[in-house]
């Protein structure tokens, strides 16, 4: 255990260093050994982004096939999005190849130590090495301190993490970079060699770490960039073979900054905008499908009428929207968008005759986290054998909406997803047979409904039932 | 043969004619249903104003969580800390109408919003209205007139202020009551049918439970009964249209809850039971004397007379007793202000604060029923030629309701339908004599015999009186056998009267064959009064009426503009403060605040407890620590004022503040008027009396409010106000609209004791804390 303990001048800062190599089951961590590690953290919005390059070499005896990465637990609740890709070729021809990843329990994880298995498309054999670039993605990982701010102040908020990479793996070099979005900085936590440069912290080069070394980090500094976060949304598309493509947006919007204290003062809004209510915000952009058509925008209580549509043909429509008003910290607002796209668009015929329905996952608001996402396809009446095509893992469910004169009910895919950013923005595919013939369902419906009633009134008009004459 | 050739002529053209009425009504409905649409596309698809928002919100309430439930709702989110009881205080028709269209489309699988159903279903009922105004008159004096009455009613602009789309008040579905009651009266009358007398007690039960204005109903229809007693109109006709309204009709009204036995307690309801037993007197009268001799009559009647009168003195005494001894004399104070226009300014302030229960002016009875307020003494004048049961109605209607309507400009909505059917008759005869006079004349110059002319003009332009009825003969041998057979001896005496009057009516029509030049130009005329109506309707209903008053709008040199504050500041109370928060405003808004942003309110425009009303007035007119207290007595967390003088909004709690000063007055004796007045006004000038600067409602709305411009310039008021700086003590500012249009302030609690700091304030302040604790004492809530 001891022999783990290296005698290092540590700054005065607790190192946790976890002694468990011993325990780990599989020979994995032995034999990888992470020649040079570089992360680059960028803090300038409320979604944390994680840039990290690992180059790695087998130094064991035997092939590897996978590689670990390792996540504290504060930060595997927030993570949002992991991608992994290989680096291949030399530096002008290089090329990515996109790795599959899962999460992994090992028996032995210290201090609940979670960890995401790389697969490696090519085992690496014994003295090879590789690039791997990863990018993931945290929310809700900036905590505002002071919790509370007025009006007039703007929002400074936490960041935490480890100046070490956590890894199971020895780590021979490795360098952390932290972008925030303005200089203004009110700490930081220096592990030497630590250096600020106008608004990038610089923390390392660090030599030779042994596994699941960990550095309290601490960044203090300021971020008024909107904290908006959708905390529920519900997406409704309900596919029409007559041509249209109906999507019903429900957003629960919330400002997830510093809460905002005390006053609201209207004129210090109004005449001093640089200085009040900095970090509120009063805009959102939503990027809307091209030849996007009907839009609206509304909540409970009636038309909301502070919005702008740029409606392109071609390139996206963008839909500048405001809430009701600004929102400070902790302040919510709910409203729901809606609008129509051409069916041709998104619907297709797959090559075994079914059809699917090609749509974005994902929220249409730029840099919005999602807490909750209910997408909800609507088959038309009749469809059957729905199943999705999801590129990552989501829960799913059907369930039967009856709407305009069903009578069957309409089948529902469910898509359910937590923690939800803007790279999820990324097509699906629903799959289901429809045949045309039922498209005629409700017209001959009512045709027959009214054919029945002007018969019935004929009928009543000549048929005389009185008993006396 | 010839004969034969003639009648299946004339069945055609009765065919023709019907199919046409048909489609004709069709368009009125067609045309009553849009024009009331230019809210909903000028604006949106909202609830407009005030008490349509307690409507919807309880038609919610009844379509989320069903109809028992709704019959035992008490809402607590109301009138705290006491509370209502919806279901037995609210008139249920418009909101189960509604919520039963809903549930009827829903189980259609139509997935329409209860809002959309609230917000159409005003132009709906209209459209009804219209075709129940085409039955009534058509009974009165023919098809023609029905259907210039429907056409003027589907447009007329005083109804359509109250039923455009969203406008979701009780008057929208009450006016079509309204009308189907007096239709289903009349059409008892002319038939002496007990199918319709049923009918017609059960639209008067739709009527009690849509709208408090059924009193009329039962007032004016017992004042027709004995009108036709004492002309001399008495017969068995008139027996089944009243006795079995009365008796269903008050049984029926028992069973909603919120007049219950009102029906047969409250002195409103007193003319029809004493109409009733007036009634059974004559007809036992009418009986005797059809079993007696005219020499033993005239000794029963001596008897009778005698012992009747003695009874009937006791009678009225301890009736009179009785109701003498209740303080309002057994009548509701809505109710007496109609009897004596003076009574409400004098004693009840609440009542005269509502602008719609003002009387009305001159112009707006142009602005309401314009033209038709000159065609309606013609058509009077067309209902006594000649006078029936029914135009005699039709006659007492418009006189009752032209009262009503001079005394409350909200009862201007009963006067249109009347007039309607007054100029409906005016037109459709006066059309009737110029196009009759101008085929008279044509005929006369084509150089046919006179005596042909005349022939040819009444089988050909036949009058629609005897169309009606020639009509109504041939139209049930055709469709309805099983009835006619009923009624065939009824129809042939019908018919054989038709003819007698139809004869007659021939003499006439001779002699009122007029000049070929006249009647071109008053014809022309007509048509040209009937377009400028038909303009001026559309432009009201679209400039006038279809504004929804949650929404204002002003164009400028940039193009529109929208002040959308009053759902920008329910939508952040929405959100933004806790479930339970209770929030105090003047009660104009309270409807829309529970409605809208769902937080628990003080008062509301339910205005039933006028002593709560006026301590939210006394603390709106007291100085902010005596504010402080009586709304944290009462759990107030926030406190909405509505203040325009930013961008000129002239209906705010400003100019509606001396309401607050005399509804609080009135209960709290220490508020006093003349502190507030300066020469006899209202003034937030420089002149402004020190009370008046003083106090919450001036604080709140003028609170920061120089630092916009520098100078502090009210555009309602068209002055800078007097006290400019000023700051808050027991409130602060937690959110301002963007137009500044609605304020929200929050109570600060209430500091931590300090010893040292209470002593040092108190001999500071020694003066005004005397005073202070003077009215202290007059607080209720202490």
């Amino acid at each position: 255990m001891e022999a783990l303990l290296r005698p290092r001048i540590m700054l005065s800062l607790t190192i946790i260093l976890i002694p468990i190599f011993l325990f780990i089951s599989g020979a994995s961590s032995h034999q990888i050994r992470i020649n040079n590690a570089e992360r680059r953290i960028d803090l300038s919005t409320h979604i944390v982004k994680v840039f990290l390059t690992l180059k790695v070499e087998n130094t064991g005896k035997t092939s590897a096939s996978e590689i670990l990465l390792a996540f504290p637990p504060t930060q595997v609740d927030h993570l949002a999005f992991l991608e992994a890709l290989a680096a291949t070729g030399k530096k002008k021809k290089k090329t990515y190849v996109s790795l599959a990843v899962k999460p992994t329990q090992l028996p032995d994880a210290p201090n609940e130590t979670n960890y995401y298995t790389i697969v490696l498309a090519n085992p690496l054999n014994t003295g090879e090495t590789a690039t791997l670039e990863i990018l993931y993605i945290l929310t809700h990982s900036l905590e505002p301190f002071p919790v509370e701010i007025s009006q007039s102040e703007s929002q400074l908020v936490y960041y935490r993490d480890s100046a070490l990479i956590l890894s199971p793996y020895h780590i021979k070099q490795q360098t952390t970079f932290i972008k925030i979005p303005s200089n203004k900085v009110e700490s930081f936590t220096r592990v030497e060699p630590t250096d600020r440069a106008g608004n990038e912290l610089k923390y390392g080069p660090y030599e030779d770490r042994p596994p699941y070394s960990y550095s309290p980090l601490l960044v203090h500094f300021e971020n008024n960039n909107p904290f908006s976060v959708v905390e529920e949304l519900v997406r409704e598309v309900e596919i029409s073979h007559w041509g249209n493509l109906q999507i019903t947006e429900q957003y629960k919007l919330a400002h997830a900054g510093a809460r905002h204290k005390g006053i609201f003062s209207r004129v210090d809004y109004q005449s001093k905008p640089t200085f009040s209510g900095v970090s509120s915000f009063k805009h959102l952009l939503a990027r809307l499908p091209p030849r996007v058509h009907s839009v609206y925008y509304r909540d409970e209580i009636g038309n909301i009428s502070t919005s702008h549509l740029r409606a392109d043909s071609w390139k996206i429509s963008e839909l500048e929207i405001e809430p009701r008003y600004p929102l400070f910290g902790g302040w919510r607002a709910t409203f729901v968008i809606g609008y129509g796209l051409p069916l041709e668009d998104f619907l297709f015929e797959s090559s075994d005759g079914r059809r699917y329905l090609n749509f974005t996952f994902g929220c249409p608001l730029v840099e919005t986290v999602v807490d909750k996402l209910t997408i909800k396809v609507v088959l038309p009446e009749g469809a059957k054998g729905p199943s999705a095509v999801v590129p990552f893992p989501v829960e799913q469910r059907l369930e039967t909406k009856y709407s305009y004169l069903d009578v069957v009910g309409r089948t529902v895919v469910v898509l359910e997803k937590k923690n939800v950013v803007p790279v999820h923005n990324i097509p699906f595919q629903v799959y289901y047979t429809f045949k045309p013939i039922f498209m005629l369902a409700e017209p001959m419906m009512l045709a027959s409904a009214f054919f029945l009633f002007f018969t019935a009134c004929v009928a009543y008009l000549h048929v005389d039932l009185s008993i006396r004459k | 043969m010839a004969a034969a050739a003639k009648a299946g002529e004339a069945t055609l053209r009765h065919a023709f004619g019907n199919v046409l009425s048909f489609f004709i009504l069709l368009l009125i409905g067609v045309l009553a249903f849009s024009i009331r649409l230019f809210s909903v596309i000028k604006y949106e698809s909202v609830i407009h104003e005030f008490d349509p928002y307690f409507n919807y919100r309880v038609t919610q309430f009844l379509t989320k969580n069903g109809i028992y439930d709704f019959w035992n709702w008490f809402d607590d989110r109301t009138w705290y800390p006491l509370g209502r009881v919806i279901g037995g205080t609210v008139y249920p028709g418009l909101t189960l109408t509604a919520g039963t269209i809903w549930w009827l489309l829903n189980s259609l699988n139509i997935p329409l919003s209860v809002e959309t159903v609230c917000v159409f279903t005003a132009p709906i009922f209209s459209a009804f209205a219209s075709w129940a105004t085409y039955l009534l008159t058509k009974e009165v004096k023919g098809a023609g007139a029905g259907l210039t009455a429907a056409a003027l009613l589907a447009m007329v602009p005083s109804y359509i202020s109250r039923s455009v789309a969203g406008s979701y008040d009780n008057e929208a579905v009450a006016i079509f009551a309204l009308i189907i009651t007096f239709y289903l009266y009349i059409k008892t009358l002319n038939t002496g049918s007990l199918f319709y007398a049923t009918l017609n007690a059960i639209a008067y039960f739709y009527m009690v439970c849509s709208w408090g204005g059924y009193t009329f109903i039962i007032n004016l229809i017992p004042m027709h009964v004995l009108l036709c007693i004492v002309t001399g109109r008495y017969s068995s006709r008139l027996y089944i249209a009243y006795a079995p309204l009365v008796v269903l009709g008050t049984l029926l009204a028992a069973l909603v809850p919120v007049v219950g036995f009102n029906a047969v307690m409250t002195s409103e309801h007193f003319a029809s039971f004493l109409v009733f037993i007036i009634l059974h007197v004559v007809a036992l009268v009418y009986y005797i004397k059809g079993i007696l001799s005219p020499k033993m009559f005239k000794v029963a009647v001596t008897l009778v007379v005698s012992v009747g009168l003695v009874v009937c003195c006791a009678v009225i005494a301890i009736l009179v007793a009785l109701v003498a001894s209740s303080p309002t004399k057994g009548w509701s104070g809505r109710s007496l202000s109609l009897l004596d226009p003076t009574y409400a300014s004098k004693y009840i302030p609440i009542i005269a604060s509502v602008s719609e229960h003002q009387p009305p002016t001159w112009p707006s009875y142009f602005m309401d029923i314009n033209v038709l307020a000159f065609l309606v003494p013609a058509g009077i004048i067309a209902c006594f030629l000649p006078l029936s049961d029914a135009s005699s109605f039709v006659v007492l209607y418009i006189v009752t309701s032209v009262y009503f309507s001079g005394v409350m400009v909200r009862l201007m909505l009963v006067f249109a339908p009347a007039a309607c059917i007054m100029s409906g008759i005016a037109l459709s005869q006066a059309f009737d004599v110029f196009t009759r006079s101008i085929k008279f004349q044509l005929l006369r110059i084509l150089g046919f015999s006179e005596a042909d002319a005349g022939d040819g003009s009444s089988a050909n332009v036949v009058p629609e009186n005897d169309a009606v009825k020639v009509d109504k003969s041939e139209e049930t041998i055709k469709e309805r056998p099983s009835r006619k057979n009923k009624k065939k001896e009824k129809e042939q005496m019908e018919k054989a009267q038709a003819e007698k009057t139809s004869a007659k009516s021939k003499t006439e029509k001779r002699l009122l064959v007029l000049p070929m030049e006249l009647s071109v130009i008053g014809l022309l005329l007509l048509v040209f009064m009937g377009a400028f109506y038909v303009v001026h309707c559309v432009w009201a209903a679209a400039e006038a009426y279809s504004a929804p008053s949650i929404v204002l709008t002003s164009y400028t040199h940039e193009g529109l503009h929208v002040f959308d504050d009053f759902r920008e500041a329910y939508a952040w109370l929405r959100h933004n403060t806790e479930v339970d928060d209770k929030v105090a405003s003047w009660w104009d808004y309270g409807y829309q605040t529970t409605a809208m942003a769902n937080r628990t309110v003080i008062v509301d425009n339910n205005t039933w407890n006028n002593t709560h009303i006026a301590t939210v007035g006394t603390a709106m007119s007291s100085p902010e620590k005596a504010a402080w207290e009586i709304f944290n007595s009462l759990d107030v967390k926030y406190v909405l004022v509505v203040f325009g003088g930013l961008v000129g909004y002239p209906s705010d709690d400003i100019n509606k503040f001396l309401w607050m000063v005399r509804i609080g007055g009135g209960v709290f004796p220490h508020i006093k008027e003349p502190d507030y007045l300066r020469d006899g006004q209202y003034r937030i000038d420089s002149q402004a009396t020190p009370t008046m600067l003083n106090c919450l409602m001036y604080k709140l709305s003028y609170y920061r409010f120089v630092e916009t411009d520098g100078k502090g310039f009210d555009r309602v008021r068209r002055t800078e106000i007097g006290k400019k700086y000023f700051k808050l003590t027991h409130f602060e500012e937690v959110f301002t609209t963007h137009h500044w249009m609605v304020r929200i302030y929050k109570l600060k609690p209430s500091k931590n004791r300090i010893r040292g700091k209470m002593k040092k304030s108190k001999s500071r302040t020694s003066t005004p804390s005397s005073k202070r604790s003077g009215s202290r004492k007059k607080n209720p809530w202490q």
